[in-house]
């Protein structure tokens, strides 16, 4: 193992930082892109040197960009994420129905094994995929077109696609999460959609037993028990234990409800991480002191971890895509928050120290174990 | 030769400095100019004008001799010290935003 890539998208520009498999010294690049959104920078598993960047303004529209140096130079790849077929309409925050509109990608999830496929989630929901590394880019229709698709609406957000998970056991198997509408799996490579989400509870919508219509923020999958999924959604964190046929809440003793990321421990799948954000209006940490909440047991039983974090005064968010862990022994836990810290934890979350302080708000963090 | 001037988010994306010079062929219009434009760099389709409406980004101008041309017709002539290359066609990204 020669150490670490940590991929930082921020509000202004992609920041790569590096080290090496002892983590305590730092190296950091960036800006590439400066001044434009990256709403998602990652690597692909079967190549460490090619990586994605989701790259969006106002201005100018979304691009992707691609390097296969590890982020050293980077080429602008294709960009056409044009909705297939009858575009279709979903419902807006007044009720009233809308045209799906594209606005922009939030996610990109390579392939385990071929670094040319990746799948991309969209603004408005819906699931693409380039089998040419970024050239050619599909949509993969049955999601947006599922029956339960003109009840979606948006989230504070938009309604955005931010969670794919591709399975590590089951290569037809594929879970999107979308705000506002929920949790979806399909068991063939996307040509059929399921919506699961039962046992959500989501605040006081009137069918809380509703099949789409769930805030769901961020779902974590551990490798080797991949029918045990963790769901941090608007209103507490969720657990299934059969690829989310059923959902049950195992938010016990957290302070807040509410939150963005989850992520499992590399090594460990009942070990799981959250960062807890106060109400679902005021979005910073309880008592301004800002704590990773850690369960061994898969839930119910958390522990704040604190040493190394700002434990007064602080009024940073973390992101749903601002959250990961790398596979070192022992497993390094990293978040990004929207005041521009990178913080690292080298020992599974005991403590913490930050690697870089001052970049631009954080939208999100991946990271790569290099060989 | 249409002579094109590139903000610089854009500039950086095409991987160019300065203006950029165009060899037009026909009449100099804002469509030919684009097409000839994303032609030669296609890292721009989809930045200055939606990819399949082929309508101008929001935040997006057009300016030549001193006048905004944002809201002209795609097909209307461009001015003619554009077209001799006189003056260079100016693609702005508006002042909106924080």
């Amino acid at each position: 193992m020669s150490g670490v890539r940590v991929l930082v998208g921020t509000r202004k520009g992609a920041f790569v930082l590096t080290s090496d498999g002892r983590r305590d010294d730092w190296t950091v690049e960036g800006p590439h892109f400066g001044g434009w959104e990256i709403y998602h920078l990652t690597g692909s598993p079967a190549d460490p040197d090619r990586l994605y960047a989701s790259q969006s303004g106002g201005w100018f529209g979304q691009l992707i960009q691609r390097s296969d140096d590890g982020g050293k130079s980077w080429t602008t790849v294709g960009n056409d994420f044009a909705y297939a077929g009858d575009v279709g309409e979903h419902l807006w925050y007044d009720g009233t129905p809308r045209p799906w509109e594209f606005k922009r990608i939030w996610h990109l999830e390579p392939s385990r094994d071929d670094p040319d496929t990746v799948y991309a989630g969209a603004e408005d929901a819906a699931l693409y995929v380039t089998t040419d590394g970024g050239q050619k880019w599909t949509e993969l229709t049955a999601l947006r077109t599922h029956r339960t698709g003109p009840e979606w609406q948006p989230g504070a957000g938009g309604m955005c696609l931010h969670t794919i998970i591709l399975d590590a056991a089951n290569k037809d198997r594929i879970y999107v999460a979308i705000s506002a509408a929920g949790a979806f799996r399909s068991d063939d490579a996307g040509a059929s959609w399921l919506p699961i989400n039962k046992g959500l509870r989501s605040g006081e919508i009137p069918d809380q037993d509703s099949e789409v219509g769930h805030c769901v923020h961020r779902i974590a999958q551990h490798p080797t028990r991949p029918d045990t999924l963790f769901m941090q959604k608007h209103w507490d964190v969720m657990r299934t234990d059969d690829a989310g046929a059923s959902w049950r809440e195992i938010s016990g003793n957290l302070p807040s409800d509410f939150g963005f990321p989850i992520a499992v421990h590399a090594h460990e799948p009942e070990t799981v991480y959250v960062v807890p954000i106060k109400s679902d209006s005021e979005h910073y940490p309880p008592e301004g002191k800002l704590r990773v909440y850690r369960s061994r047991t898969g839930g119910e039983e958390w522990e704040p971890l604190t040493r190394g974090l700002p434990q007064s005064h602080c009024y940073v968010n973390v992101l749903r895509d601002a959250m990961a862990v790398d596979t070192l022994d022992p497993c390094g836990i990293y978040f990004g928050t929207t005041g521009g810290q990178v913080y690292h934890s080298a020992d599974g979350g005991d403590s913490w120290a930050p690697i870089v302080r001052d970049l631009p708000a954080v939208l999100s963090v991946e990271v790569q174990a290099l060989p | 030769m249409i002579r094109v001037v590139l903000p610089a988010h854009l500039k950086n994306l095409a991987h160019v400095t300065g203006e950029v010079r165009l060899d037009v062929t026909g009449p100099a219009t804002q469509r030919l100019v684009l097409d000839s434009l994303e032609a030669r760099y296609p890292m721009l389709l989809g930045t200055i004008r939606d990819r399949h409406s082929g309508k101008r980004r929001a935040f997006v101008r057009f300016y030549a001799c001193q006048e905004d041309l944002s809201n002209e017709s795609p097909d209307a002539p461009l001015p003619e010290p554009v077209a001799a290359g006189e003056e260079p066609f100016i693609i702005l990204g508006a002042m909106a935003g924080g």
